[in-house]
């Protein structure tokens, strides 16, 4: 101790250099915490406002005097009404079972095509590695009217169902991207030692490469979960009976009639919608964010 | 590797240069093998992806009833009409706008959770990926009621502080900003995460022996931080144009292309010309015109992520 302490009397203005660069550096981490915090406090206004307005009685919602960020007499009634309404359930169970429906069929188009891609290799594999790139560039905005007309003579217009042929069009390029990515680090000797003690493709896949890629194959289920979940211009175009809605076209089709505007009810039932998204990626975030980024922190 | 009888036979049959024999017996099977895995990724792309891009094509050249071909009249009767000239000028100013604030603001917070210790990262990403990871069409709707015209939330702040109301959706600049401010607050943290991780993986030496040398903070970034995230600033970039100009959740939600068809961009305009009025073929024209950005934008992706793939061989 009394070394260092001759040492720094000894060496005066490299300490107080050394002081001020870290002093410097500690205002640096302040500035940083607060900028951020001033940004999560914008980002957290839509939320929480919708949390709020969620938790009001119409008549509070429809009173001008009182502060409209607060509630003053909170109510879980709205909740309590919509999971009572028969249309609300039907929107959720139909977007339960499209969205695992939907996930189930993308992954396993994905998983088998990305396998194919990062090992077989075929005559145009190549080719088609970029096709699948590109298809993930073409929006659903551009599809949905000659789609509209496919459903149309397809007779799939207006059925929960139709939406099964169409979302994997959604998450398959995308998932089949990450999954070519991962399948693609794993070491050829593993596969190749295992072929030699007889194994087929198949178990390859399905004894090494999947549990390998676990990761990949969590990132990639879940983007495929969020696309299905999320998903609006298809519904809105293709589905106009209530009993065939999903939530994202249901909540906003069954709580607006004419000009009456159900607040309360609208924000309960977008956050109860919100609600399944938001919980898996608080569990698995970081699988989903390694997968997204790959790409970016390649090389 | 589990079911050990089958080598054995295998085995038996190719004593003779074993492991080269077995591998050129499979090579042969191989492709077939994998074709037939590609085969559902390959009707998927060419019946719902490619053959609807064509029929799209199609349909854009009959007239309304679709009874007759009428060439490229579609196309020159929307240009022709104002209210489509400002929905082309509505989306570009949409997308750039937004584009360009996501990027800014998505690369200023990605350099201040930089700064944060790792430990720490982990709660203000999740906080700030919120807008994110709710699904847009019903964060809109949030967004919708804070804008509502009688019990707009915001005018309240602005009326307590003695600012006049604004009238949000109501009119047609404010409705502008509006959609390009709710763009913006759930593309930003995508353009967050991606730069954080570009950032991560810049070597820590560069920054070193640039302090040496005694660069300052802007220097930094000037010659180091830019270039080594060039590539991936591009791609996030001309993706993120893609997307955005394909929006159709918030401008449906926000306005609906209101007031007096003024907001429109090429999304809700095809859903409103197509769907709603029946005018399939002059709706798929409207969605054609996002074709040659999403071509441009998607070679320049194409080429950057080639290259990006080259660079790390």
């Amino acid at each position: 101790m009394s070394a260092s302490r001759a040492t720094a009397k000894a060496m005066p203005p490299a300490t107080r250099r050394s002081g001020g660069l870290s002093r410097q550096r500690r205002w640096a981490l302040w500035g940083s915490y607060a900028a951020l915090a001033v940004f999560v406090f914008m980002f957290l206004i839509p939320p929480f406002y919708m949390l709020i307005t969620s938790f009001k009685t119409s008549a509070e919602i429809s009173e001008q005097q009182t502060n409209p960020w607060l509630v003053h007499r909170p109510t879980l009634q709205n909740y309590l009404d919509l999971i009572q309404n028969s249309n609300f359930q039907h929107f959720f169970i139909n977007s339960v079972k499209i969205t695992v429906c939907v996930v189930a069929v993308s992954m396993a188009i994905s998983v088998l095509a990305a396998f194919s891609l990062a090992r077989l290799r075929f005559w145009g594999s190549q080719l088609l590695a970029t096709g699948v790139f590109l298809t993930y560039l073409v929006p659903d905005s551009l599809l949905f009217i000659p789609l509209f007309q496919i459903m149309g003579k397809l007779g799939l217009i207006n059925n929960t169902w139709g939406l099964l042929l169409i979302y994997p069009t959604l998450a398959v390029p995308f998932c089949s991207w990450i999954m070519i990515g991962y399948f693609a680090s794993i070491p050829k000797e593993l596969d190749e030692a295992a072929l030699i003690d007889g194994a087929g493709w198949m178990q390859v896949l399905f004894k090494i490469f999947i549990p390998v890629a676990m990761p990949g194959i969590i990132a990639a289920t879940i983007f495929a979960f969020t696309v299905s979940w999320g998903q609006f211009i298809y519904p809105m175009a293709y589905l106009y009976r209530s009993d065939q809605m999903v939530l994202t076209v249901g909540i906003i089709s069954d709580l607006i009639r004419a000009d009456v505007f159900q607040w309360g009810k609208i924000m309960a039932g977008s956050l109860m919608a919100a609600a399944p998204p938001v919980i898996i990626y608080a569990f698995l975030m970081d699988y989903y964010i390694a997968g997204l980024t790959a790409g970016a922190t390649k090389g | 590797m589990a079911n050990r009888s089958i080598p054995a036979t295998f085995f038996r049959e190719e004593i003779a240069g074993a492991r080269a024999g077995v591998i050129r017996l499979l090579t042969r099977r191989r492709s077939t093998i994998a074709f037939l895995m590609c085969l559902p990724l390959i009707l998927l792309i060419v019946g719902l992806v490619l053959y609807p891009g064509l029929y799209a094509i199609y349909l854009s050249l009959l007239n309304k009833r679709m009874t007759q071909f009428v060439g490229l009249g579609n196309f020159t009767f929307l240009l022709r009409r104002s209210t489509f000239r400002l929905v082309i000028f509505q989306s570009c100013l949409f997308a750039i706008t937004a584009v360009f604030a996501k990027a800014v603001i998505g690369f200023t917070l990605a350099h201040l959770m930089h700064n944060l210790p790792a430990k720490n990262q982990r709660v203000w990403r999740g906080l700030l990926l919120i807008p994110w990871v709710i699904p847009l069409a019903i964060s809109t709707l949030g967004w919708w009621w804070l804008f509502d015209p009688s019990y707009s939330a915001f005018n309240w702040v602005l009326s307590g502080v003695g600012l006049p109301e604004v009238a949000w959706l109501g009119d047609a600049n404010w409705a502008r900003f509006c959609m390009i401010l709710v763009n913006t607050w759930w593309g930003t943290p995508f353009f967050m995460i991606m730069y954080l991780a570009a950032l991560k993986s810049v070597s820590e030496h560069l920054y070193e022996s640039a302090a040496i040398d005694g660069a300052n903070a802007w220097q930094k970034m000037r010659y180091i931080t830019l270039p080594m995230l060039r590539n991936i600033i591009s791609i996030t970039v001309l993706f993120s144009l893609i997307v955005t100009f394909a929006n159709f959740d918030i401008v449906r939600i926000l306005t609906n292309g209101g007031p007096q068809d003024q907001t429109h961009i090429f999304a809700t305009y095809a859903f409103q010309v197509g769907i709603q009025s029946g005018d399939i073929p002059l709706g798929a024209s409207v969605s054609l015109f996002m074709l040659p950005i999403l071509a441009v934008a998607s070679f320049f992706i194409l080429r950057g992520v080639t290259r990006r793939s080259k660079e790390t061989i």
